[in-house]
């Protein structure tokens, strides 16, 4: 609805308030007339002529208009269908434009596209609802400022403009899946809230390969929600989790997902991690998963995207495959490129070959330098008994 | 239509060190943002910042540019388009070699 109005608008402050007027002036008629067969388009047209309205009052048509020029706005047929479709895609790459911060992507998609209250966004990411508020309004006063326009990229864009897009909600997973901070792993409704636009997305843009591929990502780590934690809440690590818990018809529906993206020419960064996420969803058990094939995914991810965080998750398949030894070897040379500071995962992995090396004072020094950056309680319950336990072997 | 600055960063070398495709590049993109529906409203090329006379807060005179850095602004033009996705796509037109362009929306006056 506010997509809709928006396009009519081209401001999105006035769109959300002609919005707010629409349901005003709906609880009027509908009370005296009754209410409308067809209440969603009853409301979206009149917020659309409340647009008009105030702009014509305002005589900013040619400034803040420039969209009536494709479209014959007088002659609105709102019918549910193609409408809709068509700018809630707008709206989701006005919001998730490139040129917006990365932090103010995530807000505005939120509050925009999935319609979330600026104080629950605030409580999701652990922010004063003030500074969640200025994100907010800052990054409408640039859309405005910057003519930051509301619509489909064309071809030639379309590639950086989606990944930005599939960014934010990967992203919005990645923070509800495991919270970077606070007293529990996860933070199920924004997860939940991603797979939700990923699933909105493909609908969206069906043929595009590196949607399927987030939303197959997005499935098959979702299906393992259940098993992530025990009863008490401690992580527990993919080859202590009860596999018989896992979600199987996400998984099935992400696998499907995963072998329609890998298909014509070569996968993008999100299908390739899905593969890589879709090979364990099906392993019968932790041993018994094709690290191989694995090792093999995170290759080509690795050539798609150079990252230093893919580089040093590729050496947990090093070490099953070549042993704990090779990948510890591995990570060093990561820590040497000084590429991955500060990322609290490094230590931990180093921490592990160090273990299953025998290494246990190693091992234990590890642990604690990776406790050092943990700010979730349920990862520093875990680092604490792993240090615990390696300063009780000999080394 | 909205109107921006581009405000070119890069580090100050002689004219004739600017390789022959950078400078290719930027004398074929005038035609190629004209060709694009855009219009180039004005372009001011820059002398070097060692010629620049920047008044400070307070009234003191000193030699140099107001921002002392590697890079510093060599330059900047204004372009009339649709939207930010086209000023981005102008501004890809011209190579950058180490610093980088600045894209600000203007004032509608």
């Amino acid at each position: 609805m506010l997509a809709a109005t928006v396009r009519v608008a081209g401001d999105l402050d006035l769109a959300e308030e002609c919005v707010q007027d629409a349901y005003v002036s709906a609880l009027n008629a509908w009370t005296t007339s009754g209410v409308p067969a067809n209440p969603g388009a009853w409301l979206v047209t009149t917020a659309r002529r409340n647009a008009l309205d105030v702009l014509r009052r305002a005589q900013v048509f040619r400034t803040k208009m420039p969209l009536l020029a494709e479209d014959d706005v007088d002659e609105v047929s709102f019918t549910g269908g193609s409408v809709v479709r068509d700018d809630t895609l707008r709206l989701v790459f006005m919001c998730c434009h490139p040129a917006l911060s990365t932090d103010a992507r995530i807000a505005l998609t939120l509050r925009l596209v999935c319609g979330v209250a600026t104080p629950d966004i605030a409580q999701a990411f652990l922010v004063p609802e003030a500074t969640v508020a200025a994100r907010i309004t800052r990054a409408k006063k640039k859309i405005v400022a910057a003519s930051i326009s509301f619509r489909v990229p064309e071809a030639t864009e379309l590639p950086d403009r989606l990944d930005a897009v599939l960014t934010v909600i990967h992203l919005l997973f990645t923070t509800g899946h495991t919270a970077p901070s606070g007293d529990t792993l996860t933070r199920a409704d924004l997860a939940e809230r991603a797979v939700d636009l990923g699933r909105m997305l493909h609908g969206l843009m069906p043929d595009e390969r590196e949607v399927r591929g987030l939303l197959a990502l997005l499935l098959v780590n979702h299906a393992r929600r259940a098993t992530r934690t025990d009863p008490d809440g401690r992580l527990l690590l993919l080859e202590d989790q009860d596999r018989s818990q896992w979600d199987q018809a996400a998984i099935a529906e992400g696998h499907q997902l995963v072998v329609a993206a890998l298909r014509g020419g070569r996968p993008g960064r999100f299908s390739l991690q899905a593969a890589i996420a879709a090979v364990h969803a099906t392993a019968p058990s932790y041993e018994d998963t094709d690290w191989n094939e694995i090792l093999v995914l995170y290759d080509e991810l690795l050539r798609v995207w150079p990252s230093p965080v893919v580089a040093l998750n590729r050496t947990v398949a090093v070490a099953m495959v070549d042993g704990p030894g090779v990948a510890l070897r591995e990570v060093e040379k990561l820590e040497r490129d000084k590429l991955l500071t500060g990322y609290r995962y490094t230590a931990a992995i180093k921490a592990d070959f160090l273990r299953r090396l025998g290494r246990h004072t190693e091992a234990a020094a590890a642990y604690r330098n990776a406790m050092e950056l943990a700010d979730n309680e349920a990862e520093r319950a875990f680092l604490a008994m792993r240090i615990k336990e390696s300063a009780g072997e000999p080394s | 239509m909205p109107q921006y600055a581009f405000l070119i960063y890069e580090n100050e070398i002689p004219i004739e060190d600017i390789p022959a495709d950078v400078m290719a590049a930027n004398l074929a993109a005038p035609e190629k943002i004209e060709a694009m529906g855009a219009r180039i409203v004005s372009e001011y090329p820059m002398q070097p910042g060692s010629t620049a006379t920047t008044l400070q807060k307070g009234g003191a005179i000193t030699d140099g540019p107001f921002i002392e850095g590697k890079e510093t602004i060599a330059g900047f033009f204004v372009v009339e388009c649709r939207d930010l996705d086209q000023a981005i796509a102008i501004g890809k037109l011209l190579p950058i070699m180490d610093g980088g362009i600045e894209i600000r929306p203007l004032h509608e006056m």
